[in-house]
């Protein structure tokens, strides 16, 4: 599923930092004596998007949608079946080496225990990037102490520090300072406050803000939390059984929601006035297993205003009204058709 | 930009290390400090035999046989060959002690080795590997024992060789499941998104965190493998008489059972002693470890 | 004349022992009406979690230290013995988790665990119960009930796992329910079926409950009056309502303010500064005073008592003792 070609064209202008296209992944499923393969987990089925200098891209979706298996395919933590992966229009595998492409986009994860070692100090940790990559282990430590300090950890309380003596917060902050460390471009966000209380959420957020105007970041922004990606994004993506369903300027994924998914979706949200509790299920059903996608539109079953043609027909990514807001849905295409 | 100054290390707060940790945990558990006291106990008594063993442990008398506990000059009384008791236990002390740790220690560096490997690569490797090691796994320990010895002969050395192979499967076993735990981490993942190749994430990442629990599963390992060479040795395989060795004496002193029961059952006090006290280091080194509670 | 309350808590303390300690609840009074909904809203730390374990003694006894009365329908839970515990534990009141796994044996079937609570608490024979169990799995509108009567929790997703530790909670028909933080774990879809479905059977049944939360949204949703908790004591409680629209507490009107809710894009949030405290003595002073912007010098010195403003509304801050004197 690829992008309009208009919309191609006026991101051509500034060029995209970072291209995903047709990117796939199927997980098999094995079993009998030898293991063989009978079926397999849909898990990312061809998506195709960009990600532009200096913007913040949400991704959104419920469990099972594929989110965080696209981060893992990016940065190669999985490897694709199918697709391609350009930084700065270099192609992985061609022109970009696997270790460029890591040097330049790095991720923070979500659970924030176990992504720090616990045998490593907190200054270790940080510095075990860079060390990596060549860097002189003392030239290593003292940025990783400038790095405690940007994040908003004192050094000198707490590069000595292993990950068991800190709060959950401090931890997440720590997470950060290590994928600033090699000094990336893009910064790949995985529910990387979803774990966290509230006012601590609101303090990390903050220091993502500062972080973006300060280096110059590029984020892609993962987050089963629609409330979050609404205030940190730029532009969103909808995702859906691997698949992308909408994507567009957040403003208008938000005011003008064409997908009947998204629309779903952002109508669970609890209410946040008393006087008007929700009354009603906005989304009926579990979200389904990847293993067998329903025919067609994979939505169909759950679908509030499915037609006939949902069922049998898949729809392609159509432009809505507001240019670069596109979404996959027959009949918000046919509304479109009339205008 | 950073200043080149260099840090003086008592102006930022660093914790101590993970391991001092353990050890001042383990240092305030009682129990397992006492066990730990009565291991080195026996390795002193191991070690200075020769000064502390009132008597030569090999030879014996046919007029003091089995004389019972406490008689003059024999304060553990004497066995089957009049030779004196305590000093047989204090001289067996080396032998059964050197059969006890010996296998498990190479056990545990090539165990270690296989199970890691295994663990980390996956895949293929891991099925071969493993399944392989559930072969030998599969038969029981004290039957492996037997079967290895009474190929290779009776003999210390094809003893120590066939016990190291028995323990090996378990000690790989349980190498492959930490490792592939620890594998599936966040920290790992991340340490291989920063760009670092296997060996480092190995060394730096998996290491760390993995040879703690084997080690712990080693030293419970200590009191079956003494367990098996007495065994081994009172089948006749493994030592060989006149040497003193604890399972050894038991097998020697089976008949003695009806006429002085309590000389008899001395070789057997020491094992379990010596067992339980490993047990029991090995136990406060896993709650010790447990940092987390 | 006033309803003798389901609930009845006064100056709850419990203490943690062991290399540390913790101080997790320090004087903690509440009421519960019959038919309320009372949500208990705070932050890891906070004691909310704690609060709820103590109500049905589940907090470890040898390393616990509780002091206090607590009360449910007039009798002292403290004081049951072995088998009114047991009677009292899902036939009076029960509990909701977060995660259902927790609650569930894997090793029996959904139907088979509902059936032996029905057994316990209201004496039917095996088929009975099972027909029982079948409504309780109707009731809860879990898709195809019967087969999902002979399913083993790990046969069922995970929203449908909640549905039947609901159904499983509810199956002694008891007269409190309580509920620890049993959607945080879940998708926005599902988490709304189950607060809606929650909201149903408790005006349905007319029982009482206890939801504990940290997502204001959540309370919104569901909860009648609010508690909001720090470091181990209620700092101000009122109806949802009050809570949200005219929050007192320099606490709560932080919680507000770092809500992502409306909260303009792209520009920084208020936050609350610091962290909470570690509770290892209990306090002597006001807890949140390190962090509060309205702090006086008193604050430090003495801890402020609850202020009852109105009939549902009472605030533990210096800032309403003053107004009110």
């Amino acid at each position: 599923m690829s992008e309009d070609t208009s919309t191609r064209r006026t991101h051509m202008a500034d060029a995209p930092l970072l291209e995903v296209r047709e990117i796939t992944k199927f997980f098999p499923i094995k079993s009998g004596l030898f293991g063989r393969a009978t079926n397999s987990v849909r898990a990312v089925d061809g998506i195709s998007f960009n990600v532009l200098r200096r913007e913040t891209l949400g991704i959104v979706g419920e469990s099972g949608c594929g989110k965080s298996t696209t981060a893992r395919l990016i940065v190669d933590l999985i490897s694709p079946d199918k697709g391609d992966i350009l930084f700065d229009a270099r192609r992985l595998g061609t022109d970009l080496t696997l270790n460029e492409l890591r040097r330049n986009v790095q991720m923070v994860f979500q659970d924030s225990y176990a992504s720090l070692n616990p045998r490593l100090t907190i200054e270790d940790t940080i510095a075990f990037g860079p060390i990596i990559h060549g860097v002189p282990r003392e030239y290593a430590r003292r940025l990783a102490w400038e790095l405690l300090s940007k994040v908003g950890l004192d050094p000198k309380r707490f590069a000595g520090r292993y990950p068991h003596e800190i709060s959950g917060g401090q931890r997440q902050r720590v997470n950060i300072a290590r994928a600033l460390a090699v000094k990336p471009q893009i910064i790949i966000l995985d529910e990387s406050v979803s774990a966290l209380d509230k006012s601590v959420e609101a303090q990390v957020l903050n220091l993502l803000l500062d972080l973006k105007k300060e280096l110059d970041l590029t984020y892609i922004f993962i987050s089963h939390d629609l409330n979050v990606v609404k205030f940190m994004a730029d532009r969103v993506i909808v995702m859906y059984l691997g698949e992308i369903v909408e994507v567009g300027p957040v403003e208008s994924i938000y005011a003008e929601t064409a997908h009947p998914y998204s629309r779903s979706l952002l109508a669970s949200m609890p209410s946040m006035d008393p006087d008007h509790r929700s009354e009603h299920v906005a989304l009926a059903g579990d979200p389904p297993n990847p293993i067998n996608p329903p025919s067609g539109c994979r939505f169909h079953p759950r679908c509030p205003i499915a037609i006939p043609k949902c069922k049998t027909e898949k729809p392609l990514l159509h432009i809505q009204k507001t240019r670069g807001h596109l979404a996959a849905c027959h009949l918000t295409a046919q509304q479109q058709e009339t205008f | 930009m950073i200043e080149q100054k260099t840090i003086p290390l008592d102006e930022y707060t660093r914790s101590p290390s993970y391991w001092a940790i353990v050890l001042r945990r383990f240092s305030r558990d009682k129990v397992a400090m006492f066990a730990l006291a009565i291991i080195i106990l026996l390795f002193l008594v191991a070690v200075f035999a020769p000064y502390i063993a009132p008597a030569d442990p090999l030879k014996g008398s046919m007029l003091r046989r089995l004389r019972p506990i406490g008689t003059p000059g024999l304060p553990l009384g004497a066995d089957e060959l009049g030779r004196d008791m305590l000093s047989r236990l204090i001289y067996g002390a080396r032998l059964s002690l050197f059969m006890g740790i010996t296998p498990v220690a190479i056990a545990f560096v090539i165990g270690s080795s296989i199970g890691i490997a295994a663990g980390y690569l996956g895949g293929l490797f891991n099925s071969l590997t493993m399944r392989t090691n559930d072969i030998f796994y599969a038969f029981p320990s004290v039957l492996l024992a037997i079967a290895l010895s009474g190929a290779l002969g009776a003999g210390v050395t094809s003893g120590l060789l066939s016990l190291t192979i028995v323990f090996i499967p378990p000690t790989a076993r349980v190498a492959e499941s930490v490792t592939t735990q620890v594998r599936k981490l966040d920290y790992v993942e991340a340490a291989k998104a920063s760009g670092a190749n296997n060996f480092t994430i190995i060394r730096v990442h998996v290491l760390g965190n993995v040879l703690g629990p084997i080690f712990v599963y080693s030293t419970s390992l200590i009191s079956v493998s003494m367990i098996l060479a007495a065994g081994l040795s009172f089948l006749g395989l493994g030592v060989k008489p006149p040497e003193p060795e604890w399972g050894l004496m038991l097998n020697t002193l089976r008949n003695a059972i009806y006429v002085q029961p309590w000389l008899a059952a001395l070789p057997g006090v020491m094992i379990f002693m010596t067992s339980i006290a490993f047990n029991l280091v090995s136990d406060g080194l896993r709650s010790a470890m447990d940092i987390k509670s | 004349m006033t309803q003798q309350p389901l609930v009845k808590i006064s100056d709850l303390h419990v203490l943690f022992k062991g290399q540390k300690n913790v101080c997790a609840v320090n004087g903690l009074s509440l009421n519960l009406l019959p038919g309320q909904v009372l949500g208990i809203l705070g932050e890891s730390g906070s004691g909310k979690s704690v609060t709820l374990k103590a109500l049905l003694r589940l907090l470890p006894a040898h390393k616990t230290e509780i002091r206090g009365l607590i009360e449910v329908l007039g009798r002292n839970v403290m004081s049951l013995n072995a088998a009114d515990l047991a009677s009292f534990r899902g036939g009076i009141a029960s509990m909701i988790f977060q995660d259902p796994m927790l609650a569930l044996d894997p090793v029996y079937t959904i139907g088979d665990q509902i059936a032996e609570v029905v057994t316990r608490h209201h004496g039917l024979k095996r088929r009975d119960a099972m027909a029982y169990a079948l409504d309780m799995l109707k009731k809860v509108r879990i898709p195809s009930p019967e087969r999902r009567l002979k399913a083993y929790p790990h046969e069922i997703s995970g929203g449908m796992r909640q549905r039947a530790m609901i159904a499983l909670a509810l199956a002694g028909n008891p007269k409190l329910l309580l509920a620890d933080e049993p959607t945080t774990a879940l998708d926005a879809s599902v988490q709304m079926q189950i607060l809606l479905l929650l909201r149903e059977l408790q005006k349905e049944s007319g029982m009482g409950m206890i939801f504990v939360t940290h997502d204001i949204g959540v309370a919104v949703e569901i909860c009648d009056v609010v508690a909001v908790m720090y470091a181990g004591q209620i700092v101000e409680t009122g109806t949802i309502r009050d809570i949200v629209k005219d929050p007192k507490h320099p606490y709560t009107k932080g919680l507000l303010a770092a809500n992502l809710h409306g909260a303009e894009r792209g520009k920084r949030l208020e936050t609350i500064p610091g962290s909470p405290p570690l509770l290892e003595s209990a306090p002597t002073s006001c807890s949140f005073a390190p962090r509060c912007a309205y702090t006086q010098a008193v604050c430090r010195l003495k801890a402020p008592d609850a202020v009852t403003i109105s009939k549902n509304i009472t605030v533990r801050c210096i800032l309403e003792t003053n107004m009110n004197s």
